[in-house]
């Protein structure tokens, strides 16, 4: 589990709370716009080491069946996961 | 056998942040709170990671999580204690992360009482060597040298004046029941020592060494490796404080060098080689402080 997008945007009067309290984990925009480059993973080389998913700043990396996946919508871009994959499974490829 | 990749909570607690690609502080926050759960109550003072945790209605931390004042830290933490305890809660880690200006300077007073009174708490200090928030001034852990937006660098004064200060030793000095310095560049280390000071009960505090790509002039890629080399090269270090001694963790034999690491950073881009002395200097003095006032392990 992780925070995860929402549908509602609060944003009537009813809707935004008088406190300065509301739900932990409450997203509503996505990182992604922020790319200019973007991490690819190369499965066949992978070896599922974990080493992106822990360095990864945004923890946007999960291991999926001894592989790195990256979830896009709030990867930065920052190449991070690369300079840490040993095994050299990462590379990062422009945005268009 | 410490915590590691692999035992690490899957959970996410830090999620969807707006800090700046590549963001040292911002793993610092994350791995800490995969290690300490969702039972942890973090705080957070003015400064980076509760300007890019909290922007209602994006709110970052899964987690309950709160925003104090600025010097505030170690207070709201003591009372986030004191509250749960008064309710008989007991399965909570408090944990403060608060930015070098949040706690080596305005911050001080109150992490000094919260250790006086040893209330059960976790201190965080992640330290990325300015005000980062505020666009890079100087703070008292700012390294000689460094250029920032208060300590200019021009003809007649090159950078920071002063040498940053011992926030470890500070902290140790009160006899704290535990106290650490750690790198975002040892991860693994980091993670332990979170681990086993969730463990204490008393007061802890943890230095994490946290580099910022935009105020150290490195490229956003380039965080976790500057802040291992920083340790290589014998200019930060790896210890404890426990049990009223001190333990250094890693002593390199041999110090990777100064100069490769000073000169990949924006901040030190005016520094010459007599400035580069000074720094290797104060490094080699230290570290004879250290080899004879802490044990090895
Ligand atoms: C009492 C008070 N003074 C000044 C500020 C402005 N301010 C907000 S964040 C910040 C910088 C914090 O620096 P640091 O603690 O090192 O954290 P960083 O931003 O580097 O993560 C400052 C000066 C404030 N919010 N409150
Ligand atoms: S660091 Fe590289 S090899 Fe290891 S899990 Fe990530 S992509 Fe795979
Ligand atoms: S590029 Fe940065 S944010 Fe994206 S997956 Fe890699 S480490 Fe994470
Ligand atoms: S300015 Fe530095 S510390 Fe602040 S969010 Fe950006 S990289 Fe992190
Ligand atoms: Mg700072």
């Amino acid at each position: 589990m992780r925070p995860y997008l929402r549908e509602k945007i609060p944003s009537s009067i009813d809707e935004i709370p008088s406190a300065t309290a509301y739900e932990a984990g409450y997203l509503v925009t996505k990182n992604s716009g922020w790319r200019n480059v973007r991490p690819v993973i190369d499965t066949a080389t992978c070896v599922g080491c974990q080493n992106c998913y822990l360095y990864c700043p945004d923890g946007v990396i999960s291991i999926e069946d001894g592989k790195a996946k990256i979830d896009y919508d709030f990867c930065k871009g920052c190449g991070i996961c690369r300079t840490v994959c040993k095994p050299g499974a990462i590379r990062m490829e422009a945005e268009k | 056998m410490s915590i590691n990749a692999k035992t690490l909570d899957k959970t996410e607690y830090f999620y969807g942040h707006k800090a700046c690609a590549g963001c040292g502080g911002s793993l610092a926050v994350r791995i800490a709170l995969k290690v300490l759960g969702k039972r942890s109550i973090a705080v957070l003072p003015a400064g980076c990671m509760s300007a890019v945790g909290f922007n209602f209605p994006q709110l970052c931390f899964g987690n309950n999580a709160i925003i104090s004042t600025f010097a505030g830290t170690a207070s709201m933490l003591t009372g986030v204690y004191a509250g749960l305890k008064a309710q008989g809660i007991t399965d909570f880690q408090a944990v403060g992360f608060a930015g070098d200006g949040g706690t080596a300077d305005i911050g001080l007073q109150a992490l000094s009482g919260a250790i006086d009174r040893n209330d059960d708490i976790l201190y965080i200090c992640y330290d990325n060597e300015a005000y980062m928030n505020t666009g890079i001034q100087k703070s008292s852990l700012t390294p000689f040298g460094a250029k920032t937006t208060t300590t200019p660098a021009g003809k007649n004064i090159r950078g920071n004046l002063r040498q940053k200060k011992n926030m470890f030793e500070i902290a140790a000095a009160h006899d704290i029941p535990y106290a650490a310095t750690a790198s975002i560049g040892y991860i693994n280390d980091f993670m332990a020592k979170v681990e086993k000071a969730s463990k204490i009960r008393g007061t802890k505090y943890i230095h994490v060494i946290a580099p910022c790509p935009t105020g150290w002039g490195v490229a956003s890629d380039q965080t976790v490796d500057i802040a291992k080399e920083v340790v290589d090269c014998g200019l930060w270090y790896l210890a404890e404080y426990e049990n009223g001694s001190f333990k250094i963790n890693r002593r390199p034999k041999e110090f990777s060098s100064v100069e490769e690491y000073i000169r990949r950073q924006g901040r030190f881009k005016h520094l010459n080689d007599e400035d580069i002395k000074v720094i290797i200097d104060s490094r080699d003095k230290k570290w004879e402080a250290i080899d004879k006032t802490y044990s090895l392990q």
